[in-house]
């Protein structure tokens, strides 16, 4: 029913090309999280669908009716803004009715709503506040509640989170989770945070450049990223990645770094034939790197020595930067391995858990 | 205990040394002050006076005793003078005068500002540089353009001299005012679904009162204090506002300066009034804009 659709849409302000041919369908009550680094066209992507700014060239699709012309007020659309952008002059409550007002919903059932969507967010006693006299919190409470009252079909949100303190951040997240499912409303989100885009999605979508990189669940992107900006975009810390030569020994397949070489399993070296010889781009995330002594049952191991540049000890998992030649990457370790910066010391690649990217067109190796 | 008493002593010590630093400043501004306000109080003063000894003393010598003070200056003013109506004259002039541009200068800012159209900057860069054109330049052609309007003469004419003459002005002030409005504020209203005109006067006006409130002022005094624009469309006596009122007595009471000085100041009463009444905002008006909100 409120199903979104965007069919080769581009955005072109001037010179610059804003979005590209983006191809994207929405279902009904996904949570949709549009991620990127700033500049990669996600914000208008959205604005494209508020009807804010008017597409270039391709269609967008609410339901099944075409709203390329439709203005913002007719798409049944509720968007909350990054600054929340309440109205300074208006009560809370005058804030949230305005909407329903200027649709002249019956008084009754502004009310209804109103107290309805207080109730909701926890509100109630800010109702006859001013904006000025709410913490950052409470004001990007009343800017949700403002798009809940009016019962849209979508609800588009761009980067609600980013001017909350980290630990409000975490808190709300969990409750837009919440939010979503007692909605039960398609959710069109906007972040450059990759951390709120795995943990509250049902799907992700990574655009780069103004173009549509991947789409999936966070699971997917996270095993299975199609090119390399998506593995290193997406997971924290980020995917470590090296310029390899394929090399062949015998039987024995593996990926020569330069100041190290990484075997490759038999069952496992059967794609990287054709690039025997060649370079490629070979992925590995932080956490498939382990200390001899602390390693996981099943693994393929690969023996690697480095030198520890830092260590970031975050508790329940420590961060070590090593140094191999000059190239330096990050593992994470089991917290209880000892290291000290400046040390020489032993880590296993999981070379089962190798992504491989080609160098020219950076997409993922079948 | 001992420590709170010290720290008020403490406070106290830097609110006074704060306040002897201050000092020269202070009375330098309390000075210029003073000297500033010395012409309107020998108004005011000599108003109150009669007609022989404001020609025999200055009007300092009017704080010996015996206090001699008449209102008679102003009731003859008022009755005999024509003061009376050309009052109500400057009001029915410099209301809509002032009312009119603002409104109109409204709705243009909002457009330059916040719509998209064709030639916009264009069209704005020409009304701001419609600022440069000397008036005295322009009266010759608006009396003859209000002549064949069958305006010259009448309240509407010199309303729309007025209208015209203000807009250049107020368009610019507002327009950059408005344009700095936050722009998710207008997105948000519309997405709300409200009209450019409920936006405009929902939003944006509220939004402005510090702009539109020292505007208003501005043109208040503008229109309120001219002599010039009144003069040349308005010949007709009966519609003189006080400006011109004044100098007639000038001209015809020779040095008749009880009448001349009561006259002013009673012209000079509704603008002190209006700003005096709206100068909390006129001084945020003046300010619009230079600091994020």
């Amino acid at each position: 029913m409120s199903e979104v659709r965007f069919e080769h849409v581009t955005k072109h302000f001037g010179e610059t090309i804003a979005v590209d041919d983006l191809n994207l369908e929405i279902p009904d009550k996904e949570f949709l999280v549009l991620v990127g680094p700033s500049g990669c066209g996600k914000t208008t992507a959205l604005r494209l669908l508020s009807g804010l700014e008017d597409v270039t060239e391709g269609s967008i699709y609410i339901g099944n009716r075409l709203v390329n012309h439709v203005p913002p007020k007719d798409r049944d659309i509720a968007m909350v803004f990054q600054s929340y952008a309440l109205y300074p002059h208006m009560s809370v409550y005058d804030n949230m009715a305005f909407g329903l007002r200027l649709r002249k919903t019956p008084k009754v059932e502004i009310d209804r709503r109103v107290w309805e969507a207080a109730r909701i967010l926890g509100i109630e006693k800010l109702l006859k506040r001013k904006p000025r006299q709410l913490s950052g919190g409470q004001r990007q409470r009343v800017a949700l509640g403002r798009a809940i009252v009016r019962e849209p079909a979508a609800f588009l949100l761009d980067e609600p989170l980013s001017n909350l303190d980290a630990k409000l951040r975490v808190q709300t997240r969990t409750e837009l989770s919440k939010l979503h499912q007692r909605l039960g409303t398609t959710f069109i989100y906007v972040t450059h945070d990759q951390v709120e885009a795995m943990t509250m999605a049902t799907r992700i979508a990574v655009m780069n450049l103004g173009k549509l990189q991947q789409v999936g669940t966070p699971q997917e992107l996270y095993n299975k990223p199609v090119n390399d900006f998506v593995a290193g975009f997406i997971g924290s810390p980020s995917m470590n990645m090296f310029e390899v030569r394929v090399a062949q020994e015998g039987d024995e397949t593996h990926l020569d770094v330069g100041s190290f070489r990484v075997s490759i399993p038999p069952g496992k070296a059967a794609r990287l034939i054709s690039y025997l010889g060649k370079e490629l781009i070979m992925g590995i995330r932080p956490e498939n790197i382990h200390a001899p002594n602390f390693l996981p049952p099943g693994i393929t191991a690969a023996k690697v020595r480095a030198k520890v540049d830092v260590i970031e000890m975050m508790g329940n998992e420590v961060f070590v930067y090593l140094l191999s030649g000059k190239k330096q990457f990050l593992a994470r370790l089991d917290p209880r391995v000892q290291v000290s910066p400046g040390q020489e010391m032993e880590v296993i690649f999981n070379a089962t858990s190798l992504h491989f990217f080609d160098l020219d067109t950076k997409k993922a190796l079948p | 205990m001992s420590a709170a008493g010290k720290s008020i002593d403490e406070r106290f010590s830097a609110r006074a040394r704060k306040l002897v630093k201050r000092f020269p400043l202070h009375l330098i501004i309390v000075l210029v002050g003073l000297f500033w306000m010395t012409p309107s109080v020998g108004l005011l003063v000599s108003s109150f006076r009669d007609a022989r000894d404001v020609a025999s003393s200055g009007w300092w010598t009017a704080f010996q005793l015996p206090f001699q003070f008449t209102l008679e200056n102003y009731a003859d003013v008022l009755t005999q003078n024509r003061m009376g109506p050309s009052f109500l004259n400057s009001l029915i002039i410099s209301i809509p005068g002032t009312i009119v541009p603002i409104l109109i200068a409204g709705f243009a800012a909002y457009a330059f500002a916040w719509m998209r159209f064709r030639g916009r900057d264009v069209l704005f860069l020409f009304v701001v540089a419609l600022l440069v054109v000397p008036l005295q330049m322009t009266l010759i052609p608006v009396l003859r353009l209000l002549t064949d309007m069958h305006l010259a003469g009448s309240f509407p004419g010199i309303w729309l001299a007025h209208t015209a003459y203000g807009l250049p002005f107020a368009v610019f002030l507002l327009r950059n005012f408005f344009g700095g409005l936050p722009r998710e504020l207008l997105e948000s209203a519309y997405l709300d679904g409200a009209s450019n005109m409920r936006v405009f006067f929902r939003l944006v006006l509220p939004l402005s009162v510090p702009a539109l409130a020292s505007l208003a002022i501005f043109q208040f005094l503008w229109v309120w204090n001219d002599l010039l624009v009144a003069l040349v469309i308005l010949q007709d006596p009966a519609k003189t506002p006080m400006t011109v009122a004044i100098t007639n007595l000038v001209s015809s009471f020779g040095t008749q300066w009880q009448l001349l000085t009561s006259a002013a100041f009673i012209s000079m009463m509704l603008p002190l009034v209006i700003f005096f009444a709206l100068q909390r905002y006129f001084v945020q008006g003046i300010l619009a804009g230079s600091v994020k909100g």
